[in-house]
């Protein structure tokens, strides 16, 4: 299964917030099984769809250099269901960024409805003891993120030119 | 300026947020490990809140020391913290109430220090230093 969760990046503050979204189609594999006449998005990914937009916020930071892996989620709120058909908006904004690592709040919209909201903490792997294990390869910003990643470099860097022209 | 029982209020209700318990279940003498269930990755997540909560910087390994022990065997022989190690922690962990751990110095008992009450403490000696307590 493809294990991105965000198919575009409407707005990035390099370090300080993004907006993301995803389009749920009929055709979603999830859908199939979740639940047979009843297709509804099962919340993990929705909460993994937030989780991809704020670590990449907390990448983005330290230009991917650091290996962003999601911690620890204190707390996390469901509101409501997301069906096919909707496009959820994925909004982050970054709490505290420190060398350690980073905690971000993160809501879910449908429109103007809050379907979840959560307080997500990302920890930077320590490099020492990562090198050790994974090598100098960074693992978490590989493959399809790469994609996804230069979606954001695009959007980060729309938004500081807009700010250098100043509008 | 803070007083004790408020900086007290304030840790508890950030350890209340960081471990998902009830603020009925905090004591100060509870141990974060041990009785509030804390895990590894709670000390960093606990750290962020306090700084965000009281508007201060924790250095890393200020609080929770990751590697007092680590890289000199002079500081613990057979499983006991040697009286050069209790020095070092008294150094690293002023904030530290070390009196009952020095009766047995057992390293596996080291966890046992970290306590609602040390955080209190520490937090206490951070504002005073700054001149908020």
């Amino acid at each position: 299964m493809r294990w991105i969760w965000i198919d575009r990046f409407l707005e990035f503050q390099s370090g300080k917030s993004a907006k993301a979204v995803k389009n749920l189609s009929t055709a979603e594999d999830f859908f199939r099984d979740h639940f047979p006449g009843f297709p509804v998005m099962p919340a993990p990914l929705i909460l993994e769809g937030l989780a991809q937009t704020g670590g990449i916020l907390v990448g983005e930071a330290n230009q991917f250099q650091e290996k962003v892996v999601l911690a620890k989620i204190p707390t996390c709120k469901f509101h409501r269901e997301a069906v096919a058909g909707e496009q959820l908006r994925f909004e982050v904004e970054m709490l505290l960024l420190r060398a350690e690592g980073a905690s971000v709040g993160g809501r879910v919209f449908v429109g103007e409805d809050l379907v979840a909201e959560a307080e997500i903490f990302f920890a930077h792997l320590d490099k020492a003891r990562s090198k050790q294990m994974f090598g100098d390869h960074n693992f978490v910003f590989s493959g399809e993120l790469k994609h996804l990643l230069g979606l954001a470099q695009v959007v980060a860097q729309k938004g500081t030119d807009r700010q250098d022209s100043g509008g | 300026m803070a007083t004790k029982g408020e900086i007290y209020s304030k840790v508890s209700a950030t350890l209340v947020e960081a471990l998902n318990v009830d603020e009925g279940v905090i004591q100060p003498t509870s141990t974060l490990q041990g009785d509030l269930g804390a895990e590894s990755i709670d000390f960093l997540d606990i750290v962020f809140r306090l700084e965000r909560e009281f508007g201060i910087k924790i250095p890393r390994n200020e609080l929770f020391p990751e590697a007092v022990f680590q890289g000199d065997p002079e500081f613990v022989q057979n499983g006991k913290v040697t009286v050069k190690g209790l020095e070092e922690l008294k150094e690293k962990m002023p904030f530290a109430d070390l009196s009952d751990f020095e009766k047995n110095p057992e390293v596996t008992d080291f966890s046992n220090l970290f306590t609602v009450d040390l955080i209190t403490r520490y937090i206490e000696g951070k504002l005073r230093a700054e001149g908020k307590a």
